[in-house]
């Protein structure tokens, strides 16, 4: 249909549906109001110029019968939405990682393996995709109308989202919030590519550095090691397998470790401290990139038994404390 | 000395328009009609400007590539577009124009409660306004009217600082026309004037006022917060120095979503009045419009989060937010309902204010609807930031908002001015407008969910026969505005006297001569009527003969 | 054209005619200082908003950069302001009992004690420009403390900043005050003015009752 962008991921079809009972319901109330608006109109069109109205009777059952129907009818739109936001927000666990950094005007894409692309992102049709995404400056936001996803990428946190390509193509990536001059040139392609294609493509390049072995490297620069040195009597807690494990803090809350909580014990360590440790880990805000958190994050989950070199799915990250459940993992992040 | 009679003219009549002449009986008037046109002639060289920015986009929009203006230009063009439109046109149009001409006339009062605090919401109007003005002229800015971080506070050139203090002060401007019209709808009705006999619509500014007095102070100091950023480089909202964007948005949008109330409530409150003035006959479900009035008031400060679905708020968060969201849609289902039920059997004429009461009806409703598409989180993920999102807000906004108020100036011009507009020119530009209207917007809604971005400069080759269509529609829309202005002055001079009540209506503003005296009503009136009480009106007319 | 039918109680002078009566002109007058505080509550609330959201996600460097504000400066202001709600309130007494003598003194000593508010103030902010503890460029990062201090002193400043700012305009209004009592225009039948002013000064001390405790008291108890 030409009024639909391809549907090329694996819950546009959902989106869809959705959009298309809503042009419905649209279609019926305007249509409805339209109607009645206009043949009342013509049927009771003023015939002279000192005619009156004939006297009508409120109706106390007819506004309680509108009033319901409208809600009913919103509440199931209501309740679709949702489950299709949590559909398209939570991704599976067996999803592969690509990071992604937005910055004034441009995509910066690397992949878990080391390839880099700037503004273009080759990834296989069938297979589950996770971002997780952070901005060097302004707020920026991943949208391929064709996936139907849309994210915020915000500064100072991560932004994840998700999306399974169903069908090899090439679409279009826009930036979504406005972000300076060049907002409108910030776009590119996703390429979904047949898994022997996308094999392909991955030989062809040359990777560069792993995220993980950059991040080990920074590691070291750092000096993170001399604290979190592994030994026994280290000042700061181990990290190997420390990523998709419980973690005792000293308040006595206990949370699992996933990107959001290491990124925040990086920025903002004093925030969550792990219980039995002293509470002297200087912060590094400033002194790390953004790209160099995403590379120690990949160091630290490839420290830890998993498929992405991570194990446990990392809940969606950047979420409101104010807001968000208590009791979920790893989700105590560390701004509003 | 002549045989023929000397010939004595009438005295004129005393109306607050020729009680007295000079640039400062203007100036320096407390008399609330007065004020009313002084807000009208500001408004409507602001709307100038913001329609002249929206022509300049339209313009580079015909083509995808942005060859009529550089990037940056084009970013203030349409930030200009949005600050002058929003701020200085959308949220004082109605309720200081018509809210202020008409409040006191239709609860028989001599005057709004604060006659001069009512001259200094104009004067700060005008002032927030000329800065910004200043700052337009001068090379604007960039930032979109909404001022996110940290692009407004630390990356964006221009005039940040001094359009942000503009829009404060303008916003000081808001909240005293509200807190001024809440006084006066509580304590000076005249005897006999319930609150069961208040018109409609002095029911939804009221509402109004309740909006403009909680949620403008928010912005007011959001705004500050963002100048006192940038000026002493805080960092509140600034990540690298611990603050946070989405706190901002979450502080903005607290303001801006009930705003978007303060530009609808006033519109309905116009259409309450036309549909049942044009009908001949009582509005239906009168105490459900005014409920449905107060409802939205309060629901709309409940729903800010569905602007911020893929910002990364907690989808907890979002979950209500949701849900408040398509509640209060049903508030404004009701009223349409009940105003499609008040031509029912009614004695419908098709004067101008009509053609536009009923164009809103249509424009609203659809506009509206396509609200839910918004509040359902899912779609909303797709359709953010989208054209879809333009598409719809100009629905409400302008198919909406503004016909209604044309449809307001239209019906009381000739208590106003004293002068009947010709009514052929009018109707051409009613149609004229809403052709136009919707050749220019429902586009934008399949573009939208195709995928183009909003703000853009540039797009994509596919999207532009879409982007043609829309700029044909804008030119012909800008043709319609153009008219109603022309013919206006016109009357003004060539215009048919009117007398106290042309259009045969209920009302006490129709009570009264047009112009009215400077005090409105010779004695106060005492009401016994129920409002748009047009049986027992027609009973007493025929009894009298 | 006012309607009043002169009787013995005739309308005072400042009757504005738009009004039916008196009685009217006092309700309204009253009802919109009323309106008018409860937008100072929404526009002191986004600030107060601010401050919480970013106290809970910073609680150390927040509880940090609290103890270095000067808790017996604070207390003090506190007291004195206090005070001068109570001679505030007492010129309102005065106004509205016919003790005409008495009114400008209570007046002039809201005003002493809202000027010894803004010295003490002046001298809090002196002293964190000494010690580097002003947001901006030459802010350093406390002793112990990481850069979300940063953020307490931005709030800090604004809060109290915008707060004195209300001090000032309240001292005006009570200066504007003096000079009308001087001429003797307050009287039992018409002490608006007095009144009014007395609800705002009232309301500026209760937003400084929310300020110090949140500013100046965080993480106290610990000590």
């Amino acid at each position: 249909m030409p009024f639909l962008p391809p549907q090329a991921s694996s819950y546009a079809g959902n989106v869809d549906a959705l959009y298309l009972f809503l042009i419905a319901v649209t279609a019926f109330f305007s249509i409805l109001i339209g109607a009645l608006v206009i043949y009342f109109a013509i049927k009771y069109r003023r015939r002279s110029a000192d005619e009156i109205s004939e006297h009508v009777e409120e109706s106390r059952a007819l506004e309680i019968i509108w009033t319901v129907i409208p809600l009913g009818l919103v509440m199931v739109i209501f309740v679709w939405g949702a489950s299709l936001y949590f559909k398209i927000t939570r991704p599976p666990a067996d999803a592969i990682d690509v990071y992604v950094t937005g910055k004034q005007w441009m995509w910066k894409i690397q992949h878990a393996d080391g390839h880099r692309e700037m503004n273009e992102l080759h990834i296989p049709v069938g297979q589950a995709v996770r971002l997780t995404m952070a901005s060097e400056d302004v707020i920026h936001s991943f949208y391929v109308p064709a996936f139907r996803v849309k994210r915020d990428v915000v500064p100072g946190r991560f932004s994840t989202t998700w999306f399974e390509a169903i069908r090899p193509g090439k679409y279009h990536l826009f930036c979504a919030e406005y972000c300076g001059t060049r907002h409108s040139n910030m776009i590119g392609w996703v390429y979904a590519m047949k898994p022997a294609d996308y094999q392909a493509w991955l030989a062809g390049g040359t990777p560069g550095e792993t995220l993980a072995s950059a991040g080990a490297k920074l590691f070291v620069q750092q000096a993170c090691n001399t604290c979190h040195g592994e030994q026994p009597g280290a000042r700061g807690p181990s990290l190997s397998g420390l990523f998709g494990r419980q973690v005792h803090l000293q308040n006595g809350q206990t949370l699992i470790a996933d990107e959001t909580y290491i990124r925040e014990a990086i920025t903002n360590p004093q925030a969550k401290l792990v219980a039995g440790y002293p509470p002297i880990m200087p912060t590094f805000q400033g002194l790390v990139s953004e790209e160099g958190l995403l590379q120690l994050i990949a160091y630290v989950k490839s420290l830890s038994p998993g498929p992405s070199g991570g194990g446990a799915p990392a809940p969606a990250a950047g979420q409101s404390p104010a807001t968000s459940s208590a009791a979920a993992p790893g989700k105590d992040v560390q701004k509003p | 000395m002549s045989a023929e009679p000397e010939v004595i003219a009438p005295p004129r009549r005393v109306d607050y328009l020729n009680v007295r002449y000079g640039v400062k009986s203007w100036l320096l008037t407390t008399d609330h009609k007065r004020i009313a046109i002084l807000y009208l002639i500001s408004v409507t060289f602001f709307f100038a400007i913001g329609g002249l920015m929206a022509a300049l986009i339209r313009l580079e929009l015909l083509t995808p590539e942005g060859d009529i203006f550089q990037s940056e230009f084009y970013n203030r063009i349409f930030t200009t577009h949005g600050v002058m439109m929003v701020f200085f046109f959308m949220i004082p149009a109605i309720p200081s124009v018509l809210g202020n001409f008409l409040i006191p006339l239709m609860i028989g009062a001599k005057d709004l409660a604060f006659p001069r605090i009512n001259l200094l919401s104009w004067y700060l109007y005008i002032v927030g306004a000329l800065l910004a003005f200043y700052a337009t002229v001068h090379g604007g800015l960039d930032t979109g009217w909404t001022f996110y971080t940290p692009y407004s506070t630390v990356y964006a050139n221009g005039w940040v600082v001094l359009t942000g203090v503009g829009v404060f002060i303008a916003g000081f401007s808001s909240i005293l026309t509200g807190l001024n019209f809440i006084v006066t709808i509580h304590t000076m009705r005249a005897p006999g004037m319930t609150w069961g006999r208040l018109p409609l619509f002095c029911w939804s500014m009221y509402a109004t006022g309740i909006i403009q007095i909680l949620g403008t102070p928010v912005i007011a100091i959001t705004l500050l917060l963002v100048v006192a950023e940038r000026v002493f480089h805080l960092g509140i909202f600034n990540p690298a120095q611990g603050g946070d964007p989405v706190l901002y948005q979450h502080l903005f949008w607290f303001y801006s979503h009930p705003a978007v109330y303060i530009m609808i409530l006033p519109a309905m409150a116009v259409i309450s009045e036309l549909i049942t003035a044009f009908s001949r006959k009582p509005i239906f479900g009168y105490k459900f419009i005014a409920a449905s009035s107060m409802a939205i008031a309060g629901l709309s400060f409940l729903v800010w989060g569905h602007h911020m679905f893929v910002s990364g708020q907690s989808i907890y968060a979002g979950l209500v937010f949701s849900i408040l969201s398509f509640l209060v849609a049903v508030p404004s289902a009701i009223k349409v309902f009940n105003w499609t039920a008040t031509m029912y059997r009614g004695s419908v004429s098709y004067q101008t204010p009509m053609l536009y009461a009923i164009g809103f009806i249509g424009l609203f409703t659809f506009g509206g609807l396509t609200g839910l598409f918004l509040a359902s989180m899912g779609l909303d993920i797709h359709v953010h930031d989208t054209y879809f999102i333009v598409a719809h807000f100009h629905y409400i906004m302008v198919g909406g908002t503004i016909m209604a108020y044309l449809g307001g100036l239209h019906f009381w011009w000739p208590k106003i001015s004293g002068k009947l507009y010709p009514e052929l020119w009018s109707r051409v530009s009613a149609w004229i407008i809403f052709i136009g209207f919707n050749l220019t917007f429902f586009p934008q809604f399949i573009l939208g969910y195709l995928g183009m971005p909003r703000r853009y400069h540039a797009y994509p080759e596919e999207f532009q026969v879409l982007n043609v269509l829309s700029t044909a529609g804008a030119s012909i829309l800008g043709i319609g505005y153009v008219i109603p202005l022309v013919y206006f002055f016109w009357s003004m001079r060539y215009g048919k006297d009117a007398s106290a009540n042309p259009w045969g209506v209920t009302g006490l503003e129709w009570q009264t001569p047009s112009p009215p005296p400077t005090e409105n009503f010779p004695e106060t009136p005492i009401v016994t009527n129920e409002p748009y009480d047009y049986l027992t009106a027609a009973r007493e007319a025929a009894v009298r003969g | 054209m006012a309607e009043a039918v002169p009787t013995a109680h005739a309308e005072p002078p400042q009757f504005q005619h738009h009004f039916v009566d008196m009685a009217a002109q006092r309700e309204a007058s009253s009802l919109g200082m009323w309106v008018f505080l409860v937008t100072e509550v929404l526009f002191f609330g986004g600030m107060f908003t601010a401050y919480v959201v970013y106290r809970a996600s910073f609680r150390h460097d927040f509880e940090g950069a609290s103890n270095l504000l000067d808790i017996r400066l604070g207390a003090f202001n506190t007291a004195v302001l206090i005070m001068s709600s109570l001679t505030m309130a007492l010129a309102v007494w005065a106004s509205a009992a016919g003790r005409r003598k008495l009114i400008i003194p209570f007046l002039l000593a809201t005003i002493l004690l809202g000027s010894v508010f803004l010295g003490v103030k002046f001298l809090e902010y002196k002293q964190k420009f000494e010690h580097h503890e002003v947001p901006g460029a030459h802010f350093v990062v406390p002793e112990g403390l990481a850069k979300p201090s940063e953020l307490f002193f931005s709030l800090y400043f604004c809060m109290t900043g915008l707060h004195a700012l209300h001090m000032i305009i309240g001292i005006g209004l009570l200066s504007w005050l003096i000079l009308k009592a001087r001429r003797g225009e307050f009287t039992p039948q018409y002490n608006t003015p007095v009144d009014l002013v007395g609800l705002y000064w009232h309301f500026v001390d209760i937003v400084w009752i929310f300020l110090f405790p949140l500013l100046y008291l965080l993480g106290r108890h610990t000590l």
